[in-house]
């Protein structure tokens, strides 16, 4: 390996922002960071195939299936790295590639169409990658309580579920604390106390 | 020379398998080690005293370079170059073998929860940044 062990990179930590097309994906990774294209891959589409955010390209050959990607620089010590998984389920092979060595996910739900986070929460649930379920407010009122939303989704008891506003930098970003804090309490067990409360 | 208006691919057969047009560029290779180059992996340009065969660099492989001056994540430069990730990847290992490319070592093992003192820092930094 021709690694350069004597420059020092900044930690690089990847977080997955999951959840059904327009739960407002692209709306966060946005939001709370700068926001880069990232082309992943030009793959063939069929004339017929159908699409939901590519309407007007059908007659093309080829599709580049584009990301978001996001960064938050932490300092000099830390990077944050936001992927928004492609939301099309003929994408998927696009996943096991961006999970790996993730921190964990964000999957975002729209209480109008709770099912569409359903593959997202097996997805993360099957590798046990830590992850959060952010139910997205943007309409301005909740259709459920966090317990419904719990239920609906049949989540275990130690998965966070909090309500945000995607459009919200503020917002967005205490997710990725409860995201973040999720994965300490995870990783510390006991020893876990919560940044920026007493003892 | 293809267009949209072009639908008879006769020279294409099943066992063609998909044409992209842009990995043209990369002799029709396709993702060679994803684990190499990770997206969050960082790369820097060698010096150039350190290659041994420029001569055989592309255009294509010289933009990667020019991108990579400073230590620089795989997301980041393949934004940048506006190539394909699965692209950038091909050249990069290109670049690689010529010597022209480092691969930096990460400052946490893939797979790993970063220290408890970086969490908290990201945290505070999220929070106040």
């Amino acid at each position: 390996m021709r690694d350069d062990r004597a420059r020092s990179v900044p930690t690089a930590i990847k977080i997955l922002v999951a959840g059904g097309f327009g739960a407002g994906k692209t709306t966060m990774v946005g939001t709370v960071s700068e926001i880069l294209p990232l082309h992943t891959e030009e793959v063939l589409t069929s004339a017929s195939a159908h699409s939901d955010d590519l309407s007007g390209v059908e007659a093309k050959r080829t599709t580049t299936v584009t990301m978001d990607f996001g960064r938050i620089t932490i300092g000099d010590s830390a990077v944050l790295y936001l992927f928004g998984t492609p939301g099309q389920d003929r994408f998927w092979f696009l996943w096991d590639e961006l999970a790996i060595g993730a921190l964990g996910a964000v999957v975002l739900a729209d209480t109008r169409r709770l099912a569409d986070s359903f593959p997202s929460i097996d997805y993360f649930e099957r590798r046990r990658i830590p992850f959060v379920v952010a139910v997205n407010c943007f309409h301005g009122h909740q259709q459920f309580e966090i317990p419904a939303v719990r239920n609906a989704l049949s989540l275990d008891p130690d998965v966070p579920v909090v309500l945000t506003d995607a459009r919200d930098r503020k917002s967005g970003r205490e997710v990725l604390v409860t995201l973040i804090e999720h994965v300490r309490a995870i990783t510390l067990g006991q020893a876990h106390t919560v940044v920026g409360t007493p003892g | 020379m293809h267009t949209d208006h072009d639908d008879a691919h006769e020279w294409l057969d099943a066992e063609a398998g998909p044409l992209v047009r842009s990995y043209a560029v990369t002799g029709g290779r396709a993702r060679p080690g994803a684990g190499l180059f990770d997206l969050v992996t960082y790369v820097v340009a060698a010096p150039a005293g350190q290659r041994r065969n420029a001569v055989h660099l592309q255009p294509e492989h010289r933009a990667i370079l020019e991108h990579a001056r400073e230590p620089i994540s795989v997301a980041e430069l393949t934004s940048r170059a506006g190539f394909a990730l699965g692209v950038v990847r091909v050249l990069l290992a290109d670049l690689l073998d010529e010597g022209a490319v480092i691969r930096m070592a990460p400052a946490v093992a893939p797979g790993h929860v970063p220290d408890d003192d970086i969490l908290q820092a990201v945290i505070l930094g999220l929070r106040h940044a």
